[in-house]
């Protein structure tokens, strides 16, 4: 600090007083309209969000990569048709976890470990009003996700069918899901061990959940068991739809409620702030 | 004991800037000067086993600065963070404008500001836009820019809160604290790890929240800091209230003062003596100095200098110890290390 303060050596001499003159700290509190907070704090995370290297490397960089590269290349048996059409529906359910899990658990474990959230809860912004504006921030993060990878996807030459509203609320319920488990870890695990498990989770569930290596691949029980991780059940679903046509996936759609209550309610409980 | 020589120690001799109690300060705020803005009866809180607060009370007047007091681990931020709503008290009552800090925590927090001992902020955030976050989170908030130029934090531009320096951190979290015009701040420790500049922009800023009104409590481990800026200081250890008044008052009361006043060598003591009130002393020291001790005031002031007349004795310098903040403190607290 030995330039930085060149503003401020004269205490009231000398220094710019405009706002800062007599009378500007007389008390005038208030907390801002609630809209007009949970907007400021989505803008603020969202933003937060999308410049920083590691999350963009982990929401955008590598979905896209592993959707453009294994469609291309022929490295994995993705079953009959073309490999885009598998492959697109388990990057849209990784992104989704890469955003609503990892990037969220990573970023607000850090925001607990640097005191961010014990110094929002000092602020007017309520609890609830932050919890939701994260949600956005998510979503909105998920929204440009889905718009990039879908256009990669349609470029590689995806032609997806199915009802867009099995899509959405398969979209809604997976990102409850893996919010849930994410806060659940951000507020019970140290920020550096939050670190290292969100992104061990990431890869073994990008691994075996159904994201670009077909379930059948893997011995039956085995199968059968991921099949029930929440990753499996939307990358499942989507693609029984996306690529299936199929109607509403209801054990899908199931099992990623279960695990959004399971996580959210765990979350609730157990999420410390401090 | 730090001595002190004429002009430089006399009464708003020198800085001008003591924190006497004749200080002109209006304090044009929502609740009138004096009436308590914090209000802790009998506080206790335990972690475990330990105790971090025992029975403590505390009141703060409205429109004044309060500085907490005490040796690591006395309970000082257990406190604070209990008056902003952290920590439920395990007995006794908090008040902080006439709020329940946990109960009413959606209506006191608009109104207050916070300043963490460290932290607070996205590690990914510059100062500016961490600041004007804050500003927006608040219905009527200060100008950011001059708030940022105010405390020379211009010149942090893009960088990163990681990579600020310490100075800068401290400053940025200072004036997310009052970027709200609250009515009442908290500032845990706000100069620590401050340059000396910074250290006196960050009291000018106190002193202009006084001047305007705003109640300020804070903690700090410089006593010349509290000796600065407190109209009370409140003495914390091992989780009590030891001592609560005004620097003033704390550094007169107590113990004996002295007198110092130099003459010729070899004076008569006896006579001196004898003419001092009872329990005083006097005593010659190297180069015709000669200290009094006891209740120092007008009437012994009085009663020297008439017996320096009677003597023909000039006293070329005559000078009063002040008892500092630091020796009050170290008195009621003791001298061995703290954790």
């Amino acid at each position: 600090m030995s330039t930085d303060t060149g503003a401020v050596a004269g205490g009231g001499t000398g220094v710019d007083d405009r706002g800062t003159g007599a009378g500007a700290y007389a008390p005038a509190p208030g907390a801002a309209p609630l809209l007009r907070m949970i907007g400021a704090q989505t803008a603020f995370e969202t933003k937060l969000l999308l410049r920083n290297g590691e999350q963009l490397l982990l929401t955008v960089i590598i979905p896209s990569l592993l959707l453009v590269l294994f469609s291309t290349v022929d490295v994995v048996d993705t079953g009959s048709g073309e490999a885009v059409d598998f492959l697109a529906p388990g990057v849209l359910a990784l992104a989704v976890m890469s955003t609503a899990f990892t990037g969220q658990a990573i970023a607000t474990g850090f925001e607990r470990r640097y005191g961010v959230l014990k110094r929002l809860a000092a602020s007017p912004l309520p609890r609830w009003a932050l919890m939701t504006a994260k949600t956005l921030s998510v979503l909105v993060t998920e929204v440009l996700q889905v718009v990039l990878l879908t256009v990669i996807a349609l470029g590689l030459g995806w032609s997806p069918g199915g009802n867009p509203l099995a899509v959405l609320l398969l979209l809604v319920l997976g990102t409850a899901a893996f919010s849930g488990l994410g806060l659940l870890m951000a507020g019970t695990l140290r920020a550096e061990a939050t670190l290292a498990a969100a992104n061990l989770v990431f890869l073994l569930l990008l691994v075996g959940g159904g994201v670009i290596v077909p379930l059948d691949k893997f011995p039956d029980a085995a199968g059968s068991v991921l099949g029930l991780l929440p990753i499996s059940a939307l990358s499942g679903g989507l693609r029984d739809v996306l690529q299936s046509g199929a109607g509403t996936p209801w054990a899908d759609l199931g099992v990623l409620a279960a695990w959004a209550v399971l996580g959210l309610g765990s979350a609730a409980r157990f999420f410390r702030w401090e | 004991m730090h001595s002190v020589f004429p002009g430089e120690s006399l009464p708003d001799g020198g800085s001008g800037s003591g924190p006497a109690p004749g200080r002109t300060g209006p304090a044009p705020a929502a609740e009138a000067a004096g009436t308590p803005v914090v209000e802790v009866r009998g506080l206790v809180k335990r972690y475990g086993a330990k105790t971090a607060v025992d029975g403590l009370d505390l009141v703060v007047r409205a429109g004044t600065v309060t500085a907490v007091l005490g040796p690591n681990g006395a309970g000082k931020t257990t406190t604070v963070e209990t008056c902003e709503g952290y920590r439920r008290p395990d007995a006794g009552t908090v008040r902080v404008l006439g709020l329940d800090p946990v109960a009413d925590a959606a209506r006191l927090r608009p109104r207050i500001g916070v300043m963490l001992q460290s932290g607070g902020v996205y590690s990914g955030a510059r100062a500016g836009e961490m600041l004007r976050h804050m500003a927006r989170l608040h219905a009527h908030p200060l100008d950011v820019d001059a708030l940022i130029e105010r405390l020379g934090l211009g010149d942090c531009g893009r960088t990163t809160y990681r990579r600020l320096s310490g100075g800068q951190q401290q400053r940025l979290a200072l004036a997310m604290a009052v970027v709200g015009r609250p009515e009442l701040v908290f500032l845990d420790e706000p100069t620590a790890g401050l340059d000396p500049q910074a250290r006196r922009a960050t009291w000018e800023l106190v002193r202009q929240l006084r001047t305007d009104g705003v109640g300020v409590v804070l903690t700090t481990h410089f006593m010349d800091e509290a000796e600065e800026l407190a109209d009370d200081v409140v003495i914390i250890d091992a989780g009590r209230v030891i001592a609560q008044d005004s620097p003033e008052r704390l550094c007169r009361g107590g113990a004996e003062n002295t007198l110092r006043f130099t003459g010729r060598p070899a004076l008569d003591l006896g006579s001196l003596l004898k003419a001092l009130p009872d329990g005083s002393e006097a005593a010659e020291l190297p180069g015709a100095v000669y200290r009094v001790t006891g209740t120092v005031g007008p009437q012994l002031l009085a009663t020297v200098a008439s017996w320096c007349a009677q003597h023909g004795v000039m006293p070329d310098t005559i000078s009063v110890e002040r008892r500092t903040l630091e020796d009050v403190f170290l008195e009621l607290t003791g001298k061995e290390l703290r954790s």
